[in-house]
């Protein structure tokens, strides 16, 4: 949630009245009370904090107890059959076993993120351009509102089935034997079945695109949906050719959409393990596969640890990405 | 319950362990002479196992034979075993691997079984009691059943060696399994573990994803190729682990595998659609290959099988009505129909005599005796499984388990050699 909320926090070029009330309204304390001062405090203790209860019991009780619990776990002790309560860090050194040891040549765990990293910066890259241009188009090109609703609601008719099930939906066609090799071949492009089309990063890479776009897209649409169109008039009048306007005017108009579009795509991709496991035939490893892996052995605490360092890897990134754009900003 | 006829021999010994439940125990004992019907008295038993185990066929069966309600928690081979140790509480007859009791008996959640209350325990295959088929000895390496069958005592935490009247599983099926491949793919005789890692087969090849059983698979293929002889396969040292999983890194890295499964959904549809022509399999996997019409042999190598048993367990905390329910249950499956059933979908049933009854000649001779069809072998679902003049995968009963290699396990290296696996995933 935090960091979600600094998004918009730094962006006062787009953020005029709906931006700063959104943030007014999740996190009542920061800077509301900075902007406004003393006077506005007296109200914080009472309205606000109410209205804010319900959602902060919410995410005390399913998210930040079970964080707690998890770091606490990740200390403790464990066998074949049973964790016990203790304060070792041997489930860290485990986690990082042989890591420096081993150097130059990459341990598991550094292997297994590096890999992740990778899908993490080619599905952010390749999800962001294409949720910039279809937002783009949707909200600038599409003139009636109905049919940008309709062309919205599109987007999303993939949501009604299963995640698993699109995934499911790209092996009969990507397969040694499958429509795609098919097709490649009656047409004389390529003589034999391409292996590399399943079961491999690329696999991987089209699975995630296909399922993460729309969330780079969405909040994207809505910090579009605020850019006053004058303000592209404005541009085009002082001679601006159409890649001035985008990567100038409404790319850092849309910042705060970007960045939340990419926490979301960053840390679904850091975690995911279905999708990696399926597409990538179980023979690419994961974070979220070590950690199930484990689990099902029965190993909570090294799972936990595990668990506790991705957290800190996905925070690290997201807060790197947060300094990035804001030095873009300030160019 | 309380009023009915108890059983003297049982009274003294059940009045020390049970104290004041002795009453509870009583009943108990008496089913062993008169299965109660539950009708009158309706009882419901929360089957925890996983699907494979658990048909629909079963449960409707039951509840017209003895008025027991079963209802079915399918989950996961891990989520047996994670639930019996962390939920203990949360059923009342568990279907699980043998493998799994190294795991689940020290933490006391299960019951030891009065053999007494078992009436088939006598005829219960010697494959689990003695570890012998047709009074040879089989394989045992891993965790064969006759190394953790057999309890000191009904709230026992460790294994006895002996045959001692308390039982952790009361076995409902088992299987020895094998590679399966694509005979129209390969086109010619596969016999030896070694074949998985020719690299004739390279990217047309799968292992399976579960470590505890793909480095089973993995140490056949190894000694297959004569790299090494294992003391128990079921139990490496961590300088063995190294090897086998170094040994797959290798494959891995040349390219030799399409892809891992993990679920017999997986290596379905590997094997149907032709991206892999060998792997390990599943004998339902490889039925279910057929069935689409597609050529899959379940094909026997020399160097013999990796066997895996399950068994039903009860809770530490069960007593009273579930008790004796489950008991009934358990005397039920033993006493042939559903025995039958097992047998029909390829696997094995745990007392043969009971089930050969209820099994036509024609079906006992396919399937148990290995000998060629005399007409149509139908799965009892009403598929067509082999036609007239077809002869099963492994030959008999006594073939196909005498020539067993090892057995699933767990080690006591165990979270070396996930972590070991875990590096294999990465590689």
């Amino acid at each position: 949630m935090t960091t979600a909320e600094q998004a918009p926090e730094g962006g006062p070029t787009a953020l005029t009245g709906p931006g700063r009330a959104h943030t007014a309204l999740v996190s009542p304390d920061s800077d509301a009370a900075a902007v406004h001062g003393v006077k506005r405090r007296r109200s914080l203790l009472d309205r606000p904090y109410a209205l804010a209860s319900p959602l902060l019991l919410v995410m005390a009780l399913f998210f930040v107890g079970p964080l707690i619990l998890t770091i606490i776990v990740s200390f403790w002790e464990y066998t074949q059959y049973s964790i016990e309560p203790a304060f070792v860090t041997t489930n860290y050194q485990d986690v990082f076993y042989q890591c420096v040891a081993k150097l130059p040549n990459l341990c598991v765990t550094f292997a297994t993120y590096l890999s992740t990293l990778k899908f993490c910066f080619i599905v952010w890259a390749i999800t962001l351009v294409l949720g910039f241009t279809l937002a783009w188009f949707i909200v600038f090109e599409v003139k009636k509102t109905s049919t940008q609703i309709a062309l919205f609601l599109i987007c999303t008719i993939p949501f009604w089935t299963s995640n698993v099930i699109r995934m499911m939906a790209w092996i009969p066609l990507l397969g040694r034997n499958g429509l795609v090799n098919q097709v490649l071949m009656s047409m004389g492009i390529v003589s034999e079945p391409q292996e590399w089309l399943l079961y491999s990063d690329f696999a991987v890479i089209l699975a995630f695109i296909h399922l993460y776009t729309m969330f780079m897209m969405v909040p994207i649409v809505n910090s579009m949906m605020r850019i006053d169109r004058e303000i592209i008039e404005a541009a085009r009048d002082a001679g601006a050719g159409i890649w001035t306007i985008a990567l100038s005017v409404i790319a850092p108009l849309c910042r705060p959409g970007i960045v939340i579009g990419s926490i979301f795509v960053i840390t679904i991709v850091m975690g995911d393990y279905i999708t990696v496991g399926v597409m990538g035939g179980q023979q690419i490893a994961s974070v979220g596969k070590t950690i199930q892996v484990q689990m099902q052995y029965l190993q909570f605490p090294i799972a936990a640890a595990n668990a506790v360092v991705l957290l800190g890897a996905v925070l690290m990134i997201i807060f790197a990405m947060t300094r990035l754009v804001d030095v873009r900003r300030e160019l | 319950m309380t009023e009915r006829p108890s059983r003297p021999g049982g009274l003294n010994r059940r009045k020390f362990l049970y104290g004041a439940t002795a009453t509870t125990a009583l009943a108990a004992s008496s089913n062993l002479f008169s299965p109660a019907v539950h009708a009158q008295d309706p009882v419901t038993l929360r089957y925890l196992g996983t699907a494979v185990n658990q048909s629909a066929e079963i449960a409707a069966k039951v509840k017209e034979d003895l008025g027991i309600t079963i209802e079915y928690i399918p989950v996961t081979t891990d989520e047996v075993t994670r639930r019996v140790v962390t939920q203990p509480n949360t059923f009342d007859l568990v279907d699980i691997e043998y493998m799994s009791l190294k795991n689940v008996v020290p933490t006391g959640n299960l019951k030891g079984m009065d053999t007494k209350k078992i009436k088939e325990s006598d005829n219960i295959t010697t494959l689990f009691t003695e570890g012998t088929v047709d009074g040879k000895a089989v394989g045992d390496q891993g965790t064969a059943p006759k190394k953790v069958i057999w309890l000191p005592g009904e709230s026992a935490k460790t294994f006895a060696d002996e045959p001692t009247g308390f039982m952790s599983l009361i076995p409902t099926v088992y299987n020895a399994d094998t590679l399966g491949i694509r005979p129209d793919l390969i086109g010619r005789p596969i016999e030896s573990w070694a074949e998985l890692l020719n690299p004739e087969f390279k990217g047309k090849a799968s292992i399976l994803n579960i470590p505890s059983i793909g480095i089973m698979d993995a140490a056949l293929v190894v000694e297959a190729l004569g790299k090494h002889k294992y003391e128990d396969k079921g139990n490496m040292t961590r300088d063995e682990i190294d090897l086998t999983v170094d040994t797959l890194i290798e494959a891995k890295r040349s390219g030799q595998f399409r892809a891992l499964w993990q679920d017999f959904n997986e290596s379905v549809n590997l094997m149907a659609s032709g991206e892999v022509v060998i792997q390990s399999m599943w004998s339902p996997a490889v039925t279910a290959v057929r069935t689409q019409g597609i050529p899959c042999i379940y094909q026997p190598l020399k160097e013999g099988y990796r066997a895996w048993a399950a068994g039903f367990g009860l809770p530490a905390t069960a007593e009273g009505k579930k008790l004796d329910a489950a008991y009934d249950f358990i005397n039920w499956f033993l006493s042939g129909w559903a025995g039958a059933f097992l047998n029909r979908q390829g696997y094995y049933s745990a007392v043969l005599s009971t089930a050969k009854a209820n099994m036509e000649p024609y079906e006992w001779a396919y399937w148990m005796e290995g000998k060629p069809a005399e007409q149509d072998i139908m799965s009892p679902s009403g598929q067509l499984l082999a036609k007239t003049g077809e002869t099963r995968d492994g030959g008999s009963y006594e073939e196909r388990l005498g020539a067993i290699s090892c057995w699933n396990a767990v080690m006591d290296e165990n979270v070396y050699m996930v972590r070991k696996w875990n590096e294999f995933v990465a590689s």
